[in-house]
């Protein structure tokens, strides 16, 4: 009963500030949390975590307010909806009783990380031959010398399909809440209209010069280096898929020559996922020293956690990579797979949702904005 | 940024907003050495700037933050119907044609523009928006002034200014429990009139000033008004008038700034705390008409009013910031307000009768108005007839003051014989009674301050540096 009674507190200091905020009306060229606040005369708790789940935590709307603190309103709107939203993840986690999880979410991911990275690292070392794991290999199959094929795809597999469904649930969970909100149907033009918002991270522009975060002067650093991280997300996600065609449809085993779509893709898009999480963490690191009033510090553990296992997922990618030639592939590969094993165990359970119900979020906005 | 007060300023600066740093990047880009004293602390810098929004600008055909063309001779004709002519005609025609370089001049200092508008108050025609508001704007300028060394102490409070012959030499300063004499060859005052002195307001308006509610910072005192008019500079504008709106009775003393606004007056009736109409609710649209109510509110028994609504108006003015006060009969909402029953079910009753059936339309100045009553309500005349019932009560909101310093065309202050201060400069509310005598245009308060900031700036370093 703690937590509800903590969601109605976090939802009435939200929406005592939205009452502020739509009677002034001054950040609307910020982002799209204001255009959709004007459609409304009160805020009720769907509404606030509609909004709460579209606002990108930039902080302008923070820095630029008259009411901010030490004013007697006392508008802090980024923190408001940074608790309605953390108290989001939990409400819409899948399956329920794992909402937990999101407390001391980064001591959690860690954990999680730790044991997945074990139980791959143990099991290599109790089922593979110290001379095979410690030799090297090469060509066709080369992997599998270390891990079977077979294990490798179903395991990934099933716990793939599972980290897909637990999203897909907290998908759902948060579009009946918004469908009770707005029972009109998101057409595909509202589909197409969010994907562009996702693929130009528009929010993040703060309607000119970028946001002010990690401090008051507005930057493009936090769009750039999300894009980095983003876009290397994304590719890397592309290379294993090619690399799963290749292998069903072709036949053609792993590993690829470093001229061929897998690798290419996987390594850019590694390359991506290294610059953007150190660029994210530290800007993260910056906003919540300078201004820790918009920073969302309780989420700090959450957040910083989702990043650095982005980045060893491909540091440990590209060593792979790099090494897979030489006697180090066997170790190598125990390591990626046990910190990819992590990634993706913490992924229904972590900073990533965030990426599951902004674009919920945004496929609204643009159904409404569309009317 | 430690900063020597002992030093010989070039140009000293008095005040924290948009006129203050226009003056000091523009004197500081002419090459002078700058000292602001802002009195506020850093947070609340900026004085009333922050709570503007956006700057009434000539153009002569659409830009990409102004729809169409607002030409000099329009606004010129703006600006004579608010003023009745109170102005300097020289100085006002200064104004109107150097507002079209001003978005650029922001722009190039940090200022962003949102694309022009459609909606908000039909003004995406003759006023540029800032994106994020005055605070914004401030925020940019400040950062902008920094980048080109002037030095900007915040909590400082000038207490009294050293002026012999039209000479400014030095001002003494109150900052961190000391007190400084800060020296410079130029002054620039920039530190807006005096709305946030309750006393001064009172000995004009009486004890009904302790009831007035002042929209924006507490901090301007008119500490430095008070002084160079004391020390013979020729004063403009009339002491007796300042800018008063009708606002929600419950905003905070000082900087409740734009969201204690309330637009539904035009659409219910106004009764004071007699439970009597008191003036035409009707008369024109309320952003033509919201600042004459602020006089109206303040010549009223205890300066309150109460709009009173019915649920058919519901949605359709901007959301106020406070809650309404709802009850689902007439005399319900009397005792709530504390209002006498049977006189409010009276005027109600009487309104009701005299409403005359048309066709409502709140973006025109409708047929609904009603016929036989004292006073009439002349448009969106509809009877009080379907509950809930909701109120706001009002009182008047001081939004700036007009007495102010008289300036000729290089922004330098007159003396009250006639002759030319030798290096005092003024900019901004401080000045702006030379402009606007009385009334009021929407953004023209962030012109002035643009406008003269820049021509003080520069002016005042040339003063210094020739």
């Amino acid at each position: 009963m703690s937590s509800n009674k903590q969601i109605s507190e976090s939802l009435a200091e939200a929406g005592r500030m939205m009452t502020i905020c739509n009677a002034c009306r001054y950040c609307e060229g910020h982002c799209a949390v204001f255009p959709a606040m004007e459609l409304r005369l009160d805020f009720a708790a769907a509404d606030l975590k509609y909004l709460a789940n579209l606002c990108h935590n930039c902080g302008s709307c923070f820095h630029h307010c008259q009411y901010a603190p030490p004013h007697e309103f006392n508008v802090n709107l980024p923190k408001a909806l940074a608790e309605v939203r953390a108290e989001t993840y939990k409400s819409y986690a899948w399956p329920g009783f794992l909402a937990g999880l999101f407390e001391r979410n980064g001591l959690i991911a860690g954990i999680l990380t730790a044991v997945s990275l074990a139980l791959v690292m143990v099991l290599t070392f109790a089922l593979v031959d110290p001379a095979v794991l410690s030799a090297a290999h090469t060509g066709d199959g080369a992997f599998y010398a270390i891990i079977p094929h077979g294990v490798m795809a179903y395991g990934f597999g099933g716990v793939s399909l599972y980290v897909a469904l637990a999203l897909l649930m907290g998908f759902r969970n948060f579009w009946v809440e918004m469908r009770e909100l707005d029972p009109a149907p998101s057409g595909v033009a509202a589909f197409g209209r969010a994907l562009l918002d996702v693929l130009t991270m528009q929010n993040l522009a703060g309607g000119g010069d970028g946001c002010t975060y990690p401090g008051e002067t507005p930057s493009h650093a936090r769009r750039w280096f999300h894009q980095l991280t983003f876009y290397g997300f994304s590719l890397c996600f592309a290379a294993t898929s090619v690399a799963t065609v290749y292998h069903y449809a072709f036949g053609w085993p792993a590993p690829y020559a470093w001229t061929s779509l897998p690798v290419l893709l996987g390594t850019v898009g590694g390359v991506g996922l290294l610059i953007g999480p150190v660029g994210l963490l530290w800007l993260r690191h910056r906003a919540t020293v300078e201004t820790p009033e918009t920073a969302d510090p309780p989420r700090f553990g959450m957040d910083a956690s989702f990043i650095v296992l982005l980045f060893l997922t491909s540091l440990t990618g590209l060593l792979l990579l790099a090494l897979r030639e030489t006697p180090a592939m066997g170790l190598l590969l125990a390591i990626h797979l046990g910190v990819v094993l992590g990634l993706f165990v913490t992924l229904p359970y972590g900073k990533f949702v965030h990426a599951i119900y902004r674009l919920a979020a945004l496929i609204r906005n643009a159904a409404e904005a569309a009317r | 940024m430690t900063i020597d007060l002992t030093k010989t300023y070039d140009v000293l600066v008095v005040g924290g907003g948009n006129a203050a740093l226009c003056a000091a990047i523009t004197a500081a880009e002419a090459g002078a050495g700058v000292l602001m004293l802002e009195t506020a602390p850093c947070h609340s810098r900026g004085g009333n700037s922050r709570h503007t929004r956006n700057l009434r600008c000539r153009h002569d055909a659409p830009t990409d933050v102004l729809t169409d063309a607002y030409e000099e001779a329009e606004y010129w004709d703006d600006l004579m119907r608010v003023t009745g002519g109170e102005t300097d005609e020289t100085l006002a025609r200064m104004t109107l044609h150097q507002s079209a370089d001003c978005p650029a001049w922001m722009h190039r200092h940090g200022v962003r523009f949102q694309p022009a508008l459609g909606g908000t108050l039909q003004l995406g025609r003759t006023n540029a928006f800032f994106l994020g508001g005055g605070k914004a704007l401030v925020n940019a300028y400040f950062r902008a002034a920094e980048a080109l060394g002037v030095e900007v102490l915040y909590d400082a409070d000038v207490t009294a200014l050293a002026i012999k012959n039209g000479t400014f030499s030095s001002a003494t300063v109150s900052h961190g429990g000391a007190t400084h004499q800060v020296r410079a060859r130029a002054l620039v005052a920039a530190a807006g009139g005096y709305e946030s002195n309750i006393p001064w307001l009172k000995e004009h308006w009486g004890d009904a000033a302790d009831n007035f509610i002042i929209r924006g910072t507490p901090y301007n005192q008119g500490v430095v008004l008070r002084d160079l008019l004391d020390n013979q500079v020729m004063a403009v504008g009339d002491p007796t008038q300042c800018h008063a709106v009708a606002i929600d009775g419950r905003a905070p003393k000082f900087d409740g700034g734009i969201v204690t606004r309330v637009d539904c007056v035009s659409f219910g009736i106004v009764v004071n705390t007699e439970a009597r109409r008191f003036y035409d609710e009707g008369e024109d649209f309320w952003p033509k008409r919201y600042a004459i109510w602020g006089r109206l509110l303040a010549a009223q028994p205890d300066q309150i009013g109460h709009v009173i609504i019915d649920s058919k108006t519901v949605g359709i003015f901007m959301p106020p910031v406070f809650p309404p006060v709802k009850a689902d009969s007439i005399g319900e909402l009397a005792g709530a307000l504390g209002l006498d029953v049977a006189q409010l079910e009276a005027t109600v009753s009487d309104f009701n009768a005299a409403c005359q059936d048309g066709n409502f339309d709140p973006t025109a100045l409708d047929d609904c108005h009603t016929e036989g009553l004292e006073p009439v309500k002349s448009h969106w005349a509809r009877r009080l007839d379907t509950p809930p019932y909701y109120a706001y009560s009002l009182r008047p909101g001081i939004t700036f003051t007009y007495l102010g310093v008289k300036i000729d065309a290089a922004a330098q202050m007159i003396m009250a014989d006639g002759s030319t201060s030798k290096n005092m400069f003024a900019a901004g509310e401080i000045m702006a009674g030379n402009v606007l005598g009385k009334g009021y245009l929407a953004g023209i308060g962030m012109t002035i301050g643009t406008v003269f900031g820049r021509i003080a700036g520069k002016e005042a370093a040339a003063n210094v540096l020739k």
